[in-house]
């Protein structure tokens, strides 16, 4: 275990100047993914920012009927019109770890936690993620939990977030703020691909943190749901899960997104699904051709090929149950 | 560090903590409350269950640090008294819910934390509630008996 020093900021500028002057600086927010990672010596932060003090708990409803959540907010979040406005946030938060966990964890480091990619929490095997240029374990072991999609030939690790699902089909904003003050990153951008940098977690730049979430306003005529299969029925990450979020006029669909988790380095947005649904009604041909559309561009190995029909089902469950 | 923390009413100063130790280590090691079990260190079988600042959490992830300035409840402060059970802990023991006992401690704060907020909780109410709580004795069974009659308990003192 290596030390380092805690600090508490006591506002946004002073973390940002002291992320932005040390690059081996951290920071800290519920701790249920950096306390563990720290012990395991996985990351070896010199400076660690406790940002309890900078407040970032808000819900903060907008006028156009969207919704900013602070980046400190729990995972845990009791909030009535949250829940009846964007029921598929909720749903997706109560379906991931366990209430001691949501307890403490946070929204921003619930977008922000690393994979649960075995041969990374562990430093005795060779990890491109975890040590840039040492090569890939998993690509020659075991691969059941391995990503179907977006891998490339450095890593093939899971995204492991619910709650990036669901903001990915919501299309939510991250808003962040650095030295150069603020801006906001859509989700779609906000996890890259693995591709030659798999270290790279996220888009944000030196000395940028999360402040908070925005999410649309919800359309008229909107339903969602959120599905997730995993090993047992609680308290475990995702085999494969799918965000929906349906707009219709009438019968017929005007706007679909579903995303992915579970079986792609970041969520992964279905478009071939989406693009089978629109324009039609959702009926069983339009759930069936979007449920075999949703696997279209996948690359399994031999261990994770159970995940494609996973998928296919997770989508046509997800799509079966609206309303 | 210099760790400044209340656990169960009482002020406590603990020297040379290295802050990114769990706030496991420090109850167990530091300040000899063994009563939260370390079983996994990673979050996954909830012994470790204590009240920060009045919410349930995981203190093996919890780093020291981040305790700093805070209220920690732990199992051994549930009791009204010495030689005195919690309502709840009663209920496990009159329920059979206890083998091996080292679920025991995070169940009990677990269950604690259930009936307090829910004092008529559904079968599956109680199931999700427990489910950062792994036992690998009971079969669960005798311990949904022991929420169910903690809950009946504390209803029945509350009245
Ligand atoms: C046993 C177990 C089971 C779990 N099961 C699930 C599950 O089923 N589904 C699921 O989705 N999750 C699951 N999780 C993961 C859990 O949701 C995350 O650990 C949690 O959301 C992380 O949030 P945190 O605030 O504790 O992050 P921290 O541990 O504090 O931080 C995580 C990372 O994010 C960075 N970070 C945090 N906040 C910010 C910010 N505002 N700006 C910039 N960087 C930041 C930190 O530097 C760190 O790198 C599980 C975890 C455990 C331990
Ligand atoms: S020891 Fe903390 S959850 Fe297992
Ligand atoms: S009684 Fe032994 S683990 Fe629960």
């Amino acid at each position: 275990m290596r030390t380092f020093q805690l600090d508490r900021p006591g506002d946004l500028a002073e973390a940002v100047r002291i992320l932005a002057e040390d690059e081996g600086a951290r920071v800290i927010a519920g701790g249920t993914d950096l306390v563990t990672l720290m012990r395991d010596g996985i990351q070896q932060p010199s400076r660690v920012l406790d940002l309890r003090d900078l407040g970032l708990t808000e819900i903060e409803w907008q006028p156009d009927g969207g919704v900013r959540i602070g980046a400190l907010c729990p995972n845990a979040v009791d909030d009535r019109r949250l829940a009846a406005e964007y029921p598929l946030v909720v749903a997706a938060l109560r379906a991931g770890a366990s209430p001691q966990i949501r307890n403490m964890a946070t929204f921003g480091g619930n977008i922000l936690q690393q994979t649960r990619c075995a041969y990374y929490r562990l430093p005795e095997f060779a990890c491109n993620r975890r040590d840039p240029g040492t090569g890939c374990a998993a690509l020659r072991g075991d691969s059941a939990k391995q990503a179907i999609f977006g891998v490339s030939d450095t890593c093939n690790a899971v995204h492991p977030s619910d709650l990036a699902v669901a903001l990915s089909a919501l299309e939510a904003e991250v808003l962040v703020h650095g030295p150069a003050g603020a801006r906001r990153i859509p989700i779609r951008e906000f996890h890259p691909l693995p591709g030659d940098t798999p270290h790279r977690v996220s888009a944000l730049r030196d000395g940028e943190l999360v402040t908070g979430i925005e999410l649309p306003a919800a359309g008229r005529g909107r339903v969602s749901n959120y599905v997730k299969f995993r090993d047992r029925a609680s308290f475990a990450f995702a085999l494969a899960s799918a965000a929906v979020v349906i707009e219709r006029a009438g019968t017929v669909v005007l706007g679909a997104r579903i995303a992915l988790g579970g079986v792609a380095p970041k969520p992964w947005r279905a478009e071939h699904a989406e693009r089978a649904l629109v324009g039609n009604r959702l009926d069983e041909d339009s759930i069936a051709a979007a449920s075999a559309a949703a696997v279209r561009g996948a690359t399994p190995r031999k261990d994770n090929e159970y995940k494609v029909e996973l998928v296919r089902r997770v989508v046509r469950r997800a799509l079966s149950e609206l309303e | 560090m210099r760790l400044t923390i209340q656990i169960n009413g009482e002020q406590h100063q603990v020297d040379d903590v290295w802050a990114g130790e769990s706030l496991l280590y420090v109850l167990r090691e530091r300040l000899g409350l063994p009563g939260s079990k370390n079983a996994c260190e990673q979050g996954e079988c909830g012994s470790c269950t204590v009240y920060l600042d009045g919410t349930a959490v995981c203190a093996c992830l919890v780093a020291a640090g981040q305790a700093q300035d805070r209220e920690v409840v732990t199992v051994e402060g549930l009791a009204p008294g010495a030689g005195e059970l919690h309502p709840v802990q009663e209920a496990f023991l009159a329920a059979g819910a206890v083998q091996c006992g080292f679920c025991t401690p995070g169940l009990v704060v677990a269950a604690h934390n259930l009936v307090r907020r829910n004092p008529e909780p559904s079968d599956a109410q109680i199931r999700e509630e427990l489910a950062g709580n792994l036992c690998r004795c009971t079969g669960y069974e005798k311990i949904m008996d022991a929420v169910r009659m903690a809950a009946a308990n504390t209803q029945e003192a509350g009245a």
